[in-house]
This record gives structure tokens, C-alpha cells and sequence, in this order.
């Protein structure tokens, strides 16, 4: 067996193989992170540009200028898409998952490291790739993220449907092979490389969620590949997968007898498992952080971790749910519609098993526990309006406004998004030794969680009211206009909520540096990474290879010296005197 | 000192499944010095990895087919009579061709499994072969993997004869969706072949640096499992367009 000293000492030296090039899983999850946070700053600048031009539709925007409809087409394409693909999949898997899986089943990498370095690059290369549309001539395309053909696989369509399209079209391929490579990298290292006693029953669940998103993640990607490969063909070599006979600027084009449905069947069949790629891993954390810091073991281990699989297999049978008003068979719409609801099933499960874990327990409200919470209660406003839309009659009327974006916004996008600040706010100890500031975590929080409440939760009364979504400007139709007041809350509470993350950003920096030194357990947890150093060695356990004795979440354990069992402690330790 | 009983000892937390191997050791950076992973978990590694890659190429030609379904089934506008027609179109394969190159590449999956065997039981007998004045006799490899890689290549130029034979007919990507999908599933079937010679190559690279011949042997067999999924591909696609156009 290696000793510390022999790993130490084959530990990268030079600053491209320790930093850039980096073959060390803890890197590149930070490189991930990183990624992830310069792409939500982005996202959320062209959120704010959209949101101050519904309200002052005249207004002259920095680095913009006047926002034209397809500019803002354009603003909310992009959002969108680097929302989806580069925050919420990119930071909680990519992100944590890489950094802390490995460490959490007792296994001192990832199962292919150069594999795993060639997935971040490529999803840096992607991420290059879309921002570049921005600069290319016709700008970037306003299809939307979900990409409709035919106005998505016309070049003519409209501006930035050009190469900015093409751009975009490459970039999600590019993604796509990534995620691959990742999902390939998170499964093998998960079945084959844990350590000696961790069972899959053992497994803290946060891994059981990285797993099981990496699972959707193999299937989905390879099918919106397929799709993005047919969508390219169809713009640049003439053929007729989506495009039907169409009419442009009184042009007819080519193409006949493509389906554009074929399009939403493909995309969706990816599209509703990547809801459950962007919101498994915050379940994992949620669980992991609800029960440390009430100190209770997990409600129901096991029924979370059936739920998760249950969620990840209906995940794969409701995408028609998507296109109900694209006049389905109402058989078909019957089908997805009984299959969407069976997913609250589980969904209530884990609710439940959250609100148990909390039950009766002597709760620390500390920061990851106050976004932990945060989480479940978003999760549970945005998740009550989902079998609303699961209705196809419902949906119909419902489908093209503002309720549609309130709903996946809460469950997620922003839910997701808590997540991962539960999960910075727990795992920055271990990944920088440092701990963040707590009065600053908490001011960020509770302006974080009203803020989003203030504008998403508005968006549900818009869409009941008939405030149609993807429109520019509101201030032609009379109904419409009245519901300006609305629109007003919510850039002022946007505003705020934006400005708020600063806060997060400075103490996110300023502690990497200044914050108090982290012991190696502050949070007196019971998983493997916080039997190991902070920040852990090159290795993850300085050459020792761990040995897991229990579960991943003993708390309270009668008896005991302490009210934790880690999972390396050995089968009978010391009691109370 | 009093003594600690866990509430569920660990005899009763495997669930009926025995407990799982601990890895031998370190990996990472350094996965192949010392405190690197045995061959055999490597081998099993990358065994689990090609699953992986497999289901995945499996979930895109899923996808495409399910798009062929889908596009077949679809009539067609036509704004001059105003009415709907089948435009599928009617595409005649170079049947012989494909077939040739059928058995090329079923030829090239059996030289493969050469390739993959031999050099299975030249890592076994390594071990013996490094005892100073132990010799295994005068043993003659025979260059399965030299081999394999041609009739790749030679499958590979058979499917650009079998394209040029389409062009030369007046048939090309964008011509009728039955040749749009033909054009769609042979490239990406080729696509995805070559992959597998990249792979060839890759050994082949490695043998000639005199690298351990375990490494060569993992990503041979991983190589060689591909190649034999190809080959299976490649018979279904091939029913697809001969049954299902």
C-alpha cells in the first residue's frame, strides 16, 4: 500500500498539471464550480436586462442598447440555455459531484481521471461556444432554449438564426459528449471503487443521487445528440427531419415534409429527465444536510433512495406532458398525464421523509440548514403547482403563460439553485479549510428566499390572468396592461434578489482567504469526507485506504460519547460514562 | 471502559449482498505507479465503462431509429395539388456491396477476438516469461490487430464505394428522407467504427513504446468488445434499412 508520504510525493507539481490540466477529481470540481458560477452570473444579467425592459420597454440598456422583441427573444434564448446546461447541470454533478463523490464512498479518484479532465475541458469549450454567439454576425438565435423547429432549422427564420444558431446547435452536442463522458466516469467509479464495507445501502445520499442523476444523464444526452445532429442537418444540408413545407418572408423554402413534433418527442425525452438531472443532486445535499443538522438519522434511508429511482424512472415516461398543446390524442395525453402524477408519489415521499427528519428534532440553524429548508419549501411550492399542468385540460389554458415560468422556475430552477448554495455553504470548509461567514450566510439567505418567493410566486397569479409568457412588451393589450403593476413587483424584487448574490459572491471569496480555519469536522458530521483533512490530501485520505463500519447517517445514537457515529468508526466505540 | 453497541450491527446491513472488494489501492494521477489499481481492477473498470459507452451509442441509434418511425409515417404537402402524398422516395441499396462489406466486417470482428485472446494469454504468461532462463520457445504472434485495423479500414472505404454509388445515381442526403436516414445511419455507424480504430491505434502506439502490456491488453479487450458492438450495430442497421425503409 502507498504511504502518505509516496502519494504527497506524486501529488502534480507544476502549476498547468495542478491547476488547468488537472487529472485530481477535487480540481476539476472546483474548475466546474467555478464555471457554473460565471455562467449564473451571466444567465442572470440577461435575466435583469428582461426583466427591466417588460417594465420600461423605452429604457436604453448598458452594453445593449434598445431592446428590440428579438433581441429579447435573443436575452431569453440564452438564458435559458446557459441556465439549464451550465448552472443546474454543470455545478451540482459536475461541480460537487466530482469533488466529493469519489471522497464519500472511500475511493481516491474518480474511476477515469484523464476522462474525467477531457469533460470539464469540453464543457468549457462548449460554454466558449455558446457565448461566442453573441459576437457572430446576426447575433445570438432567439428559438428559445427548448430550440422549436422550424424557426430553430431555418436559416433565414430570423436574426441570430444564422451562425449564432449553429453556435448554439454545436455547443449543446459538445455538452452532450461531455455529460457523457461524465455520467460514464460517475457510474463506474460508483460501482466499482468504494471502499471496503461502503454497500450501496451505506451510501450517503447524495451519492445515491449523483448516481442516479449520472444513470438519466447516459440515457438523455445521447437522444438530444441525436436530435441536435438532425437539427444541424436540417439547416445546413437540406434535409427535411423537422421542417414541413414552410413559407419565410414569402419565400417557400425546400424543405417539405418534416415533422417539428419529432423534434419536441426528442428534445422532451430529454428534456424532462434533465429536470431530475438539475434537481436529484439538491435532494441528495438537502437529505445529507437535513439530517446533520438535526442531528436524527434520515427519515426512511430507504425509501429516499427508492423515491429517487422512482423519480428517475417515470422521469423517462412523461415527456409528452411537454406537448399537450400540440394537439396530442387525448389518449396519449391521458397516458402522460396519469404517469406525470404518479411522480408526486415519490416527490411527497421525500417530503415527507424531510419534514420527519425534522420532526421533534434539535434543529442547528445554521446556513447549509437554512438553504437545506429552503430547498423543501421550494420544492414544495413549485412541486403543488405541477399536477396543475398535469391536467391536459388545465394545461391548455395555462401552457403559454406566466404560471408555466413561475412553476419550473421555483422547482428547477431556483430550488435546484438552493441546493447548491446549501451545498456551498456546507462543503467550502472542506474544499478551501476555511469556513464562510455565517451572519452574512444567513442576511443572504433570508433576502434570497423572500426575493425569489417575490418574483416567482406573483408569476402563477399572471398566468391565471392571462399573461402570455415569451412577449416583449405588455403595454399594447388593455388586460395586459393592467397587470403592469405585477410585472413592476417583480423587476423591483429581481433587482434586489440580484444584487443580493453579491453578497454571497464577497463572502465566497473573502472567506476562501481571510475566513476562520475549518477543523476537519465542523459540522460534526458522519461521512467519509469529514474523516479525512482539510482540505483533503491529493489522495483524499493521505494513503489510508477507509473502512466503513455504519450507515451514513447515525445521529443521536443512544449511548454514545458523542451524539454521532462516523462511518469509519469501528463497530463497538466508547459510550458515555 | 464501557463499550458501545451499534444499533444495526454491520453483519446486518449487507442486505444479502456480501460486501463489496475495497479497491487495492490508490489511483488518480499516479493510478499506475505505486499505489495504483491492480490490472484486474482496471480491466474491470474499464469493462464497466464500456457498458457505459455502449448504452449510450445504444440510446442514439434508439433515437434515430424511433425518428425513422416517425418520419416514414408522415405524408407530405404539395402546395401545387393541394393535397398529401408519401414523398419517402425509394432508394436502391448496393445490396452486394453492403454485403461485402458485411463480411468484412464480421471477418475483422473474428481477427479482433484473435487479437483480444492472444494477447489475453501473452499478459498471463508474462509474469513467467520475466523468471530470468524461462523461455516460452520460439512463439509466432500473428498480427491479429495489424489485421483488424485494415479490414476496418477496408469497411470503411466499402461504405464510401457504397455513397459514391448512391451520388452517382442522383442520390444525396437531401434528395427523399429514405435517403436522408441512409446517409444518417451509415455515417453515424462509421462515425462510431472509427472511434474503434482510434482505439486499435492507440494500442498499437503503445506496443511500440514498450509499455506494460497490461495497459495494451485493457484497452485491446475494451477495443475488442466495441468492435464486436459495432459489428452487432451494424447487422441491425442493416436490417433496418433492408426491412424497415
Amino acid at each position: 500500500m502507498a504511504t502518505a508520504a509516496t502519494v504527497h510525493a506524486h501529488a502534480p507539481q507544476g502549476f498547468i498539471r495542478k491547476y488547468i490540466f488537472s487529472l485530481d477529481h477535487k480540481v476539476i470540481g472546483i474548475q466546474y464550480f467555478f464555471l457554473a458560477i460565471t455562467a449564473v452570473f451571466v444567465g442572470m444579467f440577461l435575466s435583469l436586462l428582461m426583466r427591466i425592459h417588460l417594465v420600461w420597454p423605452a429604457a436604453t440598456l448598458p452594453l445593449v442598447g434598445e431592446i428590440k422583441p428579438e433581441t429579447y427573444l435573443t436575452l431569453l434564448t440564452m438564458h435559458g440555455t446557459i441556465m439549464v446546461f451550465f448552472v443546474l447541470t454543470t455545478a451540482p454533478q459536475g461541480g460537487f459531484g466530482n469533488y466529493f463523490l469519489p471522497i464519500q464512498i472511500g475511493a481516491p479518484d474518480m474511476a477515469f481521471p484523464v476522462l474525467n479532465m477531457l469533460s470539464f475541458w469540453t464543457t468549457f469549450l462548449a460554454f466558449v461556444c455558446i457565448i461566442a454567439a453573441f459576437f457572430v454576425s446576426g447575433g445570438a438565435p432567439l428559438h428559445g432554449w427548448t430550440g422549436y423547429p422550424p424557426l430553430s432549422a431555418l436559416q433565414s427564420a430570423g436574426p441570430g438564426e444564422g451562425l449564432g444558431a449553429d453556435l448554439w446547435i454545436t455547443s449543446i452536442a459538445i455538452f452532450c459528449l461531455a455529460s457523457l463522458m461524465g455520467a460514464l466516469n460517475f457510474l463506474t467509479t460508483t460501482l466499482d471503487m468504494r471502499a471496503k464495507g461502503m454497500t450501496m445501502m451505506r451510501m450517503p445520499l447524495t451519492v445515491w443521487s449523483w448516481f442516479i442523476t449520472a444513470i438519466l444523464g447516459l440515457l438523455a444526452f445521447g437522444v438530444l445528440l441525436s436530435a441536435g445532429i438532425l437539427l444541424l442537418m436540417d439547416r445546413n444540408l437540406g434535409t427535411s427531419f423537422y421542417v414541413p413545407l414552410v413559407v419565410v418572408n414569402g419565400q417557400i423554402m425546400q424543405h417539405k415534409g418534416g415533422s417539428p413534433l419529432l423534434w419536441q418527442h426528442l428534445f422532451w425525452f430529454f428534456g424532462h429527465p434533465e429536470v431530475y438531472i438539475a434537481i436529484l443532486p439538491g435532494m441528495g445535499v438537502t437529505s445529507q444536510i437535513l439530517s446533520t443538522f438535526s442531528r436524527k438519522p434520515i427519515f426512511g434511508y430507504k425509501a429516499m433512495v427508492y423515491a429517487m429511482l422512482a423519480i428517475g424512472f417515470f422521469g423517462f415516461m412523461v415527456w409528452g406532458h411537454h406537448m399537450f398543446m400540440s394537439g396530442m390524442s387525448p389518449y396519449s395525453a391521458f397516458a402522460f398525464s396519469l404517469l406525470t402524477m404518479c411522480i408526486g408519489v415519490p416527490s411527497a415521499i421525500k417530503t415527507f421523509n424531510w419534514l420527519g427528519t425534522m420532526y421533534k428534532a434539535r434543529i442547528r440553524f445554521q446556513t447549509p440548514m437554512l438553504y437545506a429548508i429552503g430547498f423543501v419549501s421550494l420544492f414544495v411550492s413549485g412541486g403543488l403547482s405541477g399536477p396543475f399542468l398535469a391536467q391536459p385540460v388545465l394545461d391548455i389554458q395555462l401552457h403559454d403563460t406566466y404560471f408555466v415560468v413561475g412553476h419550473f422556475h421555483l422547482i428547477m430552477g431556483v430550488a435546484a439553485i438552493f441546493g447548491m448554495f446549501a451545498a456551498t455553504y456546507y462543503w467550502v470548509p472542506k474544499m478551501f479549510g476555511r469556513m464562510m461567514n455565517e451572519t452574512w450566510g444567513r442576511v443572504h439567505f433570508f433576502i434570497t428566499l423572500l426575493g425569489t418567493y417575490a418574483i416567482f410566486m406573483p408569476m402563477h397569479y399572471l398566468g391565471i390572468a392571462g399573461g402570455t409568457r415569451r412577449y416583449s412588451q405588455y403595454t399594447e393589450v388593455a388586460y395586459l396592461t393592467k397587470l403592469m403593476p405585477l410585472h413592476q413587483f417583480m423587476t423591483y424584487a429581481a433587482i434586489i434578489t440580484i444584487a443580493a448574490q453579491f453578497i454571497f459572491v464577497v463572502n465566497l471569496f473573502w472567506s476562501m482567504f481571510k475566513g476562520p480555519k475549518a477543523s476537519d469536522n465542523p459540522w460534526e458530521a458522519t461521512t467519509l469526507e469529514w474523516t479525512t483533512a482539510t482540505p483533503p490530501p491529493h489522495d483524499n485520505f493521505g494513503g489510508v485506504t477507509p473502512v466503513v463500519y455504519h450507515g451514513p447517517y447515525e445521529y443521536g445514537v443512544p449511548g454514545a460519547a458523542k451524539d454521532y457515529v462516523m462511518q469509519t468508526d469501528p463497530v463497538s466505540v466508547p459510550a458515555a460514562h | 471502559m464501557a463499550t458501545y453497541t451499534p444499533t444495526r450491527p454491520i453483519e446486518h446491513l449487507d442486505h444479502g449482498q456480501k460486501p463489496p472488494v475495497p479497491p487495492a489501492g490508490g489511483g488518480g494521477d499516479e493510478g499506475r505507479r505505486d499505489g495504483g489499481p491492480s490490472y484486474g481492477a482496471r480491466l474491470r473498470r474499464a469493462r464497466l465503462g464500456l457498458i457505459c459507452a455502449i448504452a449510450t451509442v445504444g440510446m442514439v441509434f434508439v433515437s434515430l431509429t424511433s425518428a425513422l418511425i416517425v418520419r416514414r409515417g408522415l405524408p407530405t404537402f404539395d402546395d401545387a395539388s393541394r393535397t398529401y402524398f408519401r414523398d419517402w422516395g425509394g432508394v436502391q441499396l448496393p445490396w452486394v456491396l453492403l454485403a461485402i462489406n458485411t463480411v468484412i466486417l464480421l471477418i475483422s470482428s473474428l481477427t479482433m477476438e484473435g487479437a483480444r485472446r492472444g494477447l489475453a494469454r501473452r499478459a498471463a504468461l508474462a509474469p513467467v516469461q520475466s523468471i530470468p532462463g524461462v523461455s516460452l520457445g520460439a512463439e509466432r504472434n500473428f498480427p491479429w490487430l495489424g489485421v483488424t485495423v485494415i479490414l476496418g479500414f477496408g469497411f470503411l472505404v466499402g461504405q464510401g464505394m457504397a455513397w459514391a454509388d448512391l451520388r452517382s445515381r442522383g442520390f444525396f442526403v437531401n434528395t427523399n428522407p429514405d435517403s436522408s436516414f441512409i446517409y444518417l445511419f451509415t455515417g453515424a455507424h462509421a462515425v462510431h467504427l472509427a472511434g474503434g480504430i482510434i482505439a486499435l491505434l492507440w494500442a498499437g502506439i503503445t506496443s511500440l513504446q514498450h509499455k506494460p502490456i497490461e495497459g495494451r491488453r485493457i484497452v485491446v479487450d475494451v477495443a475488442a468488445w466495441y468492435w464486436h458492438f459495432m459489428g452487432v450495430l451494424w447487422i441491425y442497421v442493416f436490417a433496418l434499412l433492408a426491412f424497415a425503409r
